[in-house]
């Protein structure tokens, strides 16, 4: 008796070490990632990295200021486009999950998080590109909208159906009418999951490349025209890691750096968001 | 019947093909505390959100027949007006979660775009606290989320938050269900307070509930009205056998 209880408090140990092996394993390629781009990034750090244009070959120094700018105004454009029609969506879908037309939604949302990138980055090329007959910010911001489409209508539709129905009910029985209910009663209690399905969708979508390479194209100058080709990070990123001069492998890396601490930045203020604004109910 | 608010006349009412209630016909007397009892599944709560039509909120629900409130057809009066005339509380307490308690009381004239002056509001979140019996526990955390109360606090600050709209009828669909026997008992001395005031209308699956609370009973079974009266009578001299087999525990 006394020697099966032994065995299976060894078998106890042996399974949860072999957990927390596993857990241990998975996670020291994201740390030796993280390490690595720290490692060669760090050194090109300093104020002058995010204040100057990058310099030409041969010249020492040189930043980044274009593709902070560039992402900034990007995605901030992808955001004003994407949140309202992301919020409207998970609303119509967690109010009306019984239509038909809920059910394609829902559908097409599932297939638009699966498609790649790059075509999407095509498709924007063709659609808006193409017609307007020039490169434009604009044309990445709406490549990119799309993008953050799907998580944002997920997280508007699964917080807002966690919503007990009696309160929207409460709110009905008062008088309240059904618009007034939903502005006034549902969308405020959902407002942590838009907010925080809106930050994580902007920090997947501030590393994209291929969706702006025919789109926003790259700028090599400050430009805030949102009409005209803008650069962003990870463009910056792809068109100096790819060149064969050392000068430019540096500020690529130092450029990675940052936008790696930026979307580290975002996942934590969505963290502490998410907690602050968590409703009770 | 004399001095009746509510006269309801061959009422039915479905849900898709199922018909749940089968030509109900009712008068509720006013002032009067009115109890609708039957087993689970007796149609007695669709009836209740028959009265102020929230019965119709669910996808494929219909109604037939007719309701009148004090002579008005509740089919022709505004959803809102008639809303405001007949409160409701619900099974489980549900203050709005982002408003603090001062908010969740006078929420039914914010929400209508009713405009008051600070003056006016305060007294009405006064006057339907105390109507509510909750104002002295709550009178210096009226800003606090109304979600921190207990249960059966927030269950009166829903009472509060009906009474404040002035309603004629306050529907209560089992108000003490989800709360513990100390909190339930307080709700149901409340109730009898209130009853100079106001007409109540609670349904319960609790027979003893049933008969200390109500003046007037009615029982529910299969969607028919089986038989109504006053509490007194149906309780101990029932007409129809299957509410004498009710009460006496032979089912439900």
């Amino acid at each position: 008796m006394d020697k099966l209880i032994r065995s299976r408090f060894y078998k106890d140990r042996l399974f949860k070490g072999g957990i927390m092996l596993f857990t241990v394993l998975s996670t020291v390629p994201l740390l030796l990632i993280l390490f690595y781009i720290v490692k060669q990034g760090i050194s090109s750090i300093n104020w002058d990295f995010f204040i100057n244009l990058p310099k030409p070959v041969g010249e020492k120094g040189g930043g980044i200021i274009n593709g902070l700018i560039g992402t900034s105004i990007i995605v901030l454009v992808a955001s004003v486009i994407a949140i309202p029609f992301g919020a409207v969506i998970g609303l119509y879908l967690s109010e009306y999950s019984r239509d038909k037309l809920s059910y394609w939604v829902g559908l097409c949302v599932d297939v638009l998080q699966g498609i790649p990138s790059i075509v999407l980055g095509i498709i924007i090329y063709l659609w808006v590109v193409k017609p307007t007959g020039h490169f434009s910010a604009l044309s990445g911001s709406i490549a990119l909208a799309i993008m953050m489409l799907p998580p944002i209508i997920k997280s508007t539709e699964e917080t807002l159906k966690l919503i007990p129905g009696t309160i929207k009910e409460a709110s009905l029985a008062l008088g309240v009418p059904y618009y007034k209910t939903i502005l006034r009663i549902i969308l405020p209690m959902g407002l942590s999951g838009i907010l925080s399905g809106s930050i994580l969708s902007i920090s997947r979508v501030a590393g994209e490349t291929a969706p702006l390479l025919f789109t926003a194209f790259g700028n090599p100058f400050i430009n805030t025209n949102i009409l005209k080709p803008m650069s962003s990070l990870p463009l910056l990123i792809f068109n100096y890691a790819g060149s064969a001069y050392e000068d430019w492998h540096k500020l690529a890396w130092g450029a990675s750096f940052v936008l790696i601490m930026m979307i580290l930045l975002l996942n934590i203020v969505t963290k502490i968001l998410e907690r602050k604004w968590k409703i009770q109910f | 019947m004399e001095n009746s608010i509510l006269n309801v006349q061959h009422l039915n009412a479905y849900f898709g093909e199922a018909k749940i209630l089968s030509d109900i016909n009712i008068q509720i007397p006013k002032n009067q505390i009115v109890s609708f009892m039957g087993p689970s599944g007796c149609g007695k709560t669709t009836f209740l959100r028959c009265i102020n039509r929230l019965h119709e909120l669910t996808p494929g629900a219909r109604t037939e027949g007719s309701i009148y409130l004090q002579e008005e057809d509740i089919y022709k009066l505004s959803l809102i007006l008639l809303r405001r005339k007949i409160g409701m509380v619900f099974q489980r307490p549900n203050p709005f979660p982002t408003m603090s308690i001062f908010e969740n009381v006078i929420a039914g004239y914010t929400l209508n775009g009713i405009k008051l002056s600070k003056p006016q509001k305060e007294e009405i979140v006064e006057d339907s606290l105390r109507k509510a019996d909750l104002w002295k526990e709550v009178k210096d955390t009226l800003h606090k989320k109304g979600t921190f109360l207990s249960g059966g606090q927030q269950q009166r600050l829903c009472i509060a938050r009906s009474l404040s709209m002035k309603p004629d009828v306050i529907l209560f669909d089992e108000p003490t269900s989800s709360l513990d026997p100390i909190s339930s008992n307080k709700i149901e001395e409340l109730l009898l307070e209130l009853k100079t005031d106001y007409t109540i209308i609670i349904v319960t699956h609790n027979l003893q509930q049933a008969a200390r609370t109500s003046d007037y009973t009615a029982f529910f079974y299969l969607g028919e009205l089986v038989e109504f009266n006053t509490t007194q009578v149906l309780f101990s001299n029932p007409l129809n056998k299957r509410t004498e087999d009710y009460i006496s525990g032979r089912f439900g």
